[in-house]
């Protein structure tokens, strides 16, 4: 299950990246209060990555990086599945 | 009048900074570790500050309103996606790993922390070559741009050299006394200071002219900038876009003083606080300043030739000393920049190249010597060479991000797959470095394809050398596979 939830936040990362800019918008010259509405939309993401991020140092930080120190055979590739919550404490 | 105040609130600043360099100093102990890396305990506010003021200071308020002036307002779209979401996504994948290693096996620099996996001292003395071979034009550049300033500030009164050269000597000075942790706090201070002068100036500048939404519409009367808020133009394509943040953003993880950063930190929590308030506090920086730069341009704002935008603007609406302040600011942080940078480079040097391959037994106290001597003969190399300003490090230093860019991707690779083998990750590293010194200095090799720039497909290059040459070697035997991966854990 480890496996798929990192793949849950590499696609996560992935968009915020790809949204950060809304090609959606592109020549729109429209403003809102002063701003353009691409630069609106840009301000909101940044905000919403900012509480991505948060919620990530939460639920999931450490996936992918730590490891059960257990976990030495040279040929075992995966990262074995951590139970708790921050991605395996040291035992 | 205005001179005196500048002149004043500069020394004002560095006699401030010199004191907490001081201060920082008595707090010292004698190792490279806490010169270097004031013995990993950055809290976060200190972490997140001196990271964004290393990074932006200079560029945000100088170069970055200079193109959004000349191009338009999508520059903060770039800079948002470089710095505050690819550069904080590697700030977890690259810098939260290389925490961990360097609190379990002591690593101080990048190329350390390679050697050691990949058992190879050359690999080791690679990376910190390359690394120089960038950083050195870099500095160099600081130093140009601020002996200009000080001679543009007081007329001449102050010739270019001297102010160099004065400013290389105070650097000097402050490196060897404060280390990583006076070096720091300075920036700490620096980037709150920026961060609340740019929010005072808009404001400032938006009432005088009426609100945002008269300053914009200024951008509309003028033919000029008509479409400067539709989004997109000639100069931002989306693959100039994409090219520029993406190189940039993994640039900077890879950039010495930034790169050592990530080893500083004191505990995990500081790890994920500054994660977390990344971006935000990006867009609280980049807005501002850079839409200060846009409307300078709808409210014809006269820039003098060769001058940044952002004094001009505030000349134009704020009082002289509030601009001065700015301006003060602006060029201390230029040289916080330039501190950081050396304090790196002389690490790079003393451990990944001195000790190495000229003194092997080093002890640890000469070693604290040696990297403040590290730090007299960078900058003042540095200095030299920028009396001279020759047109290859000129260039250099401009197309450092691109260049640190291209060790990313080899060292990613090496620190998330287990194959990655020596073989692989030297010729990942020297192809990538080949190719794109190539298309700076050579015609035949081009800069740019379809669009990308030479800087992303550089690195394209690099990753996939480095995958195909480890998938046909095998490891050496005395290389460290596990090293990056088993037992990693923060408690």
């Amino acid at each position: 299950m480890r496996r798929l939830e990192l793949g849950g936040w590499a696609v996560i990362a992935l968009v915020l990246c790809g949204l950060a800019i809304p090609w959606f918008l592109w020549g729109s010259a429209t403003v809102v209060a002063g701003l353009p509405l691409w630069l609106w939309w840009h301000i909101g993401w940044m905000g919403l990555a900012s509480i991505v991020f948060w919620l990530f140092t939460k639920r999931a930080w450490g996936i992918g990086i730590e490891t059960d120190a257990t976990d030495s055979s040279e040929d075992h590739r995966s990262t074995p599945p951590s139970r708790s919550a921050n991605g395996g404490e040291q035992p | 009048m205005s001179l005196t105040l500048q002149l004043g609130i500069i020394v004002g600043y560095l006699l401030l900074a010199l004191a907490v360099g001081l201060v920082a100093y008595r707090l010292t102990d004698r190792t490279a570790e806490d010169f270097y890396l004031a013995s990993r305990t950055f809290g976060t506010i200190v972490l997140l500050f001196t990271t964004f003021a290393t990074l932006l200071s200079a560029f945000t308020f100088f170069a970055g309103p200079n193109i959004a002036y000349q191009q338009g307002p999508e520059w903060i779209l770039v800079m948002g996606l470089m710095d505050g979401l690819i550069f904080a996504i590697l700030w977890y994948v690259i810098g939260y790993k290389q925490w961990l290693l360097g609190r379990a096996y002591g690593y101080v620099t990048l190329g350390e922390m390679l050697g050691d996996r990949f058992a190879s001292r050359r690999l080791r003395g690679l990376v910190a070559g390359v690394s120089l071979l960038w950083l050195f034009p870099y500095v160099m550049l600081q130093q140009v741009g601020a002996g200009t300033a000080l001679q543009a500030l007081t007329d001449g009164a102050v010739p270019y050299a001297v102010g160099a050269g004065l400013i290389t000597a105070f650097m000097i000075l402050y490196v060897v006394i404060a280390g990583m942790r006076g070096i720091a706090w300075t920036d700490t201070l620096q980037g709150v200071f920026m961060l609340i002068t740019t929010w005072v100036a808009l404001l400032w500048v938006l009432a005088a002219v009426g609100g945002p939404t008269a300053a914009t519409s200024t951008l509309a009367d003028t033919d000029a900038t008509a479409t400067f808020l539709s989004l997109g133009s000639a100069y931002y394509t989306p693959q100039w876009m994409l090219s520029t943040a993406i190189t940039i953003g993994f640039g900077v993880a890879m950039f010495p003083q930034v790169n050592q950063r990530f080893f500083a930190a004191g505990s995990k929590t500081v790890f994920k606080r500054s994660f977390a308030l990344w971006p935000i506090l990006c867009v609280l920086l980049f807005v501002p300043s850079f839409m200060l730069g846009v409307w300078a341009r709808g409210l014809e704002v006269t820039i003098p030739a060769g001058d940044n935008v952002l004094p001009a603007v505030l000349a134009e609406y704020t009082p002289i000393w509030f601009a001065a302040l700015v301006i003060a600011g602006a060029m201390a942080a230029m040289m916080s920049s330039s501190d950081s940078m050396l304090l790196s480079g002389s690490s790079y040097f003393t451990r990944d190249l001195y000790r190495p391959f000229i003194d092997q037994q080093l002890a640890a106290r000469r070693e604290d010597m040696l990297a403040r001597v590290g730090v007299v003969i960078f900058a003042t190399a540095a200095f030299a060479a920028s009396l001279w300003n020759p047109a290859t490090l000129f260039e250099l230093g401009d197309a450092a991000f691109s260049g640190f860019a291209q060790l990313a991707l080899p060292v990613l690779v090496a620190l998330y797959w287990r194959r990655t083998t020596r073989a692989g990750i030297t010729a990942g590293i020297a192809v990538s470095q080949a190719f794109y010194l190539s298309s700076l200095f050579l015609a035949v090799v081009p800069a740019a394809y379809l669009g990308w720039t030479s800087g992303i497909v550089g690195m394209g290059l690099g990753l996939v050398v480095t995958v195909v040459v480890s998938l046909l070697t095998s490891p050496a035997a005395d290389e460290r596979r596990a090293i990056y991966f088993d037992g990693l854990s923060a408690d």
